[in-house]
């Protein structure tokens, strides 16, 4: 049995597809990594399989349960750590634990036990009475992290954990997910811009783009799906006739994108091909103005399955952006 | 009940650490109350009045005397004579002149001769405050006036002997009831409305909806914890509200228990109605839009500041749908009148009952997803 199941999910806003027939499953222990364009319809998944939005077709199933007919049992076996920190401001680390430990209806000794150990593990325990409005965000994202696992919960969602965090915050968030997800016997379905945080953390990385679920596999296999094992990326000062014919034709090629000037070269031979390359380059007269070369990254796979298109799309406005929100904090 | 308590406590606990947004729906209202409640409580006084007498005669200058009279006494008036009748228009239509007074050439023979004699006030009517006092002082004037000198003993005439049942009231007394109301509503519209939303577009309700809270309890967490602000909003204004417009023995307890038990009854009422009015409501700026809209669509009709009876018919249908209404009416009752519950057992009714649709209604819209 899967501790997450998608089956032809969907999710229809009017004419608008978010979600698009999705087809996949989590298996129990497995941090799974959700990776897209904006809009790609990530945020919409997640929100699904969390109960927070309907579904318009198809079935999910968290632990067992099914996301529609039985939402309040997905809702007692899973963690949600959504975008936006929803923590309150006013109220201190310990009083936020507090508050969803009871509304989860944890009872009293418990509640100490478990809160005093989560803000242990999440390196917070000295700052455990102070307002949160007076912490950093990567303070603030580790808080959410424990209020999230506060009913000690085996499946955790988390929606982009580490956006507008420090690189020495995300990374300390990193080694404490490792570490929770170790010790607590997790389930993780997480989405990510960073593809490095993908790399890390994933087991499987699944990418979804306008809606449709484009790829899935772990990351060393997606990373050896894409043609060649390494990337030159060259640009000429002019480049002569019928170049990308020429480039193709250089030992090891896989594959050749061309956006004149630039060209992407990808190929199983790295050095081999650079080097017939600048030969190629010196007999044709062609100047290079750049080059580099790099072993595949998931950037790579990314780019190659979502094609490189900017997403302008419209969207809702968020509320949380109105300039007549109170301040807090 | 432990994961509403859980709703509560959490209002409750920001509530404690920042508090200023209710001490403002505190202060407003008693604002409002002093300012109000001197400004239009007073009596007229001053008022300037040109005489023109174009008669000069002895009865002319009895009038005069009765002038004179007024202005040292009642000061409703003071008269400023003129010779030229229209020097004193010209006064007048300028703003110089409040009235003026004319007491006509012919004024003393038809007197005398019994002949309908007049004597004519021509007012700026653009102040109808004023107008009125000027003619409520010179109607009572006239018939003092016309008596005669020694008044027989007996008279074939009806006349009426007005005895009060309760102290004087001054208007900032007959201000408070609305003002406690107002109190109460502002800290709902803050606590129930515009904090609710924001903490919406925060997105802490999201937090809120991943958990096995229910809908319900999520209505009554919400509710109860915009109440519980609103109570202790109204609580501080009966208070001090009663000291400030000197309302006699304003602490017996009897008193404040039964005010207690009205306050979190409008308490409820119009925190109900608020999170009807927000239960779809996503975007920040509507609570502060409607909230001058609202004020003024809820106090005013409810016989807050005027008299209900004075109202047209489209005003009427307001006011006998406004919970402001019920509340004013028993807050009125229990201070100004110091009676029991029988006296608001009918207002008290209409806000269970109403307090009962709103939650209802408000429960059937809510949305327990994003």
């Amino acid at each position: 049995m899967f501790d997450i199941e998608a089956q032809d999910l969907a999710k229809r806003f009017g004419d608008f597809v978010a979600v698009d027939a999705l087809n996949f499953s989590v298996a129990h222990g497995e941090v799974f990594g959700l990776l897209g364009p904006n809009g790609a319809g990530k945020s919409t998944l997640i929100r699904m399989l969390t109960t927070l939005v309907p579904p318009t077709s198809g079935t999910g199933r968290v632990a067992g349960f099914d996301i529609v007919r039985q939402q309040n049992d997905v809702r007692q076996s899973i963690g949600v750590i959504p975008q936006a920190m929803t923590s309150d401001l006013d109220l201190s680390a310990m009083e936020n634990m507090t508050i969803f430990a009871k509304l989860y209806g944890i009872p009293r000794e418990k509640r100490i036990r478990t809160i005093k150990a989560l803000l242990e593990e999440v390196d917070l325990s000295q700052w455990a009475d102070k307002p949160v409005k007076m912490f950093s965000g990567g303070m603030r994202r580790r808080l959410e992290i424990a209020r999230g696992l506060v009913h000690e919960p085996k499946i955790f969602f988390l929606d982009e954990p580490t956006t507008g965090l420090d690189p020495v915050s995300r990374v300390a968030v990193w080694e404490m997910l490792v570490r929770l997800k170790r010790e607590r016997d997790l389930t993780i379905l997480m989405t990510t811009h960073y593809m490095d945080e993908a790399d890390k953390l994933c087991d499987r990385i699944a990418i979804v783009d306008h809606g449709k679920l484009v790829a899935l596999d772990s990351p060393l296999k997606l990373k050896a799906s894409i043609p060649g094992k390494n990337i030159l990326e060259v640009s000429f000062l002019q480049a002569p006739p019928h170049w990308t014919e020429t480039l193709n034709a250089l030992p090891d090629v896989a594959e050749v994108k061309a956006e004149d000037p630039f060209y992407r070269i990808s190929s199983d031979n790295g050095p081999r091909t650079t080097v017939a390359l600048i030969e190629a380059a010196r007999a044709a007269g062609a100047a290079i103005t750049s080059l580099s070369v790099q072993s595949t990254t998931l950037d790579d796979v990314f780019v190659h399955y979502t094609g490189r298109q900017l997403r302008d799309t419209l969207q809702a406005p968020d509320a949380s952006n109105s300039p007549f929100i109170l301040a807090r904090g | 009940m432990h994961r509403v308590w859980a709703i509560i406590e959490r209002d409750l606990r920001r509530f404690r650490r920042s508090p200023v947004l209710v001490i403002v729906s505190i202060i407003m209202p008693l604002v409002q109350l002093v300012i109000l409640g001197y400004a239009f409580g007073g009596v007229i006084r001053n008022l300037k009045v040109g005489v023109v007498d174009e008669d000069h005669a002895l009865p002319a200058v009895k009038l005069h005397e009765m002038f004179q009279a007024v202005a040292a006494n009642a000061r409703t008036f003071t008269p400023i004579y003129y010779s030229d009748k229209a020097e004193a228009m010209h006064d007048l239509r300028n703003g110089k002149l409040n009235g003026v007074l004319n007491i006509p050439p012919e004024f003393s023979r038809k007197l005398l001769a019994g002949a309908n004699p007049q004597v004519a006030l021509i007012e700026d009517n653009t102040d109808q405050f004023s107008s009125s006092a000027l003619e409520g002082v010179m109607g009572e004037m006239l018939p003092a006036y016309n008596s005669p000198p020694v008044p027989s003993r007996m008279t074939a005439g009806a006349t009426l002997d007005v005895v009060e049942i309760y102290p004087y009231v001054p208007y900032i007394q007959y201000l408070l009831p609305g003002t406690i109301v107002l109190s109460i509503f502002v800290s709902a519209m803050i606590g129930g409305g515009i904090i609710f939303i924001d903490d919406k577009a925060r997105g802490l309700h999201e937090g809120y909806l991943v958990t096995p809270i229910r809908k319900f309890e999520l209505i009554m967490g919400f509710t109860l914890a915009g109440a519980a602000k609103a109570i202790i909003a109204g609580l501080v204004l009966t208070t001090a509200g009663s000291l400030i417009a000197g309302i006699p023995d304003p602490l017996n307890p009897l008193r404040i228990a039964r005010m207690l038990v009205l306050v979190v009854v409008v308490a409820m009422a119009l925190i109900s109605m608020m999170f009807l009015i927000m239960v779809r409501v996503n975007d920040p700026l509507v609570p502060r839009a409607i909230f001058g809209m609202l004020n003024t669509v809820l106090y005013f009709p409810s016989g807050a500041v005027y008299p209900t009876e004075s109202f047209p018919a489209w005003m009427k249908v307001i006011t006998i749908a406004d919970p402001f209404t019920y509340a004013v009416h028993g807050f009125k009752q229990l201070i100004l009148k110091n009676t029991g519950f029988g006296a608001i057992s009918g207002d008290l009714a209409y806000l269970v009952i109403f307090t009962v649709i709103c939650v209802t209604a408000a429960t059937m819209l809510f949305r327990r997803t994003l």
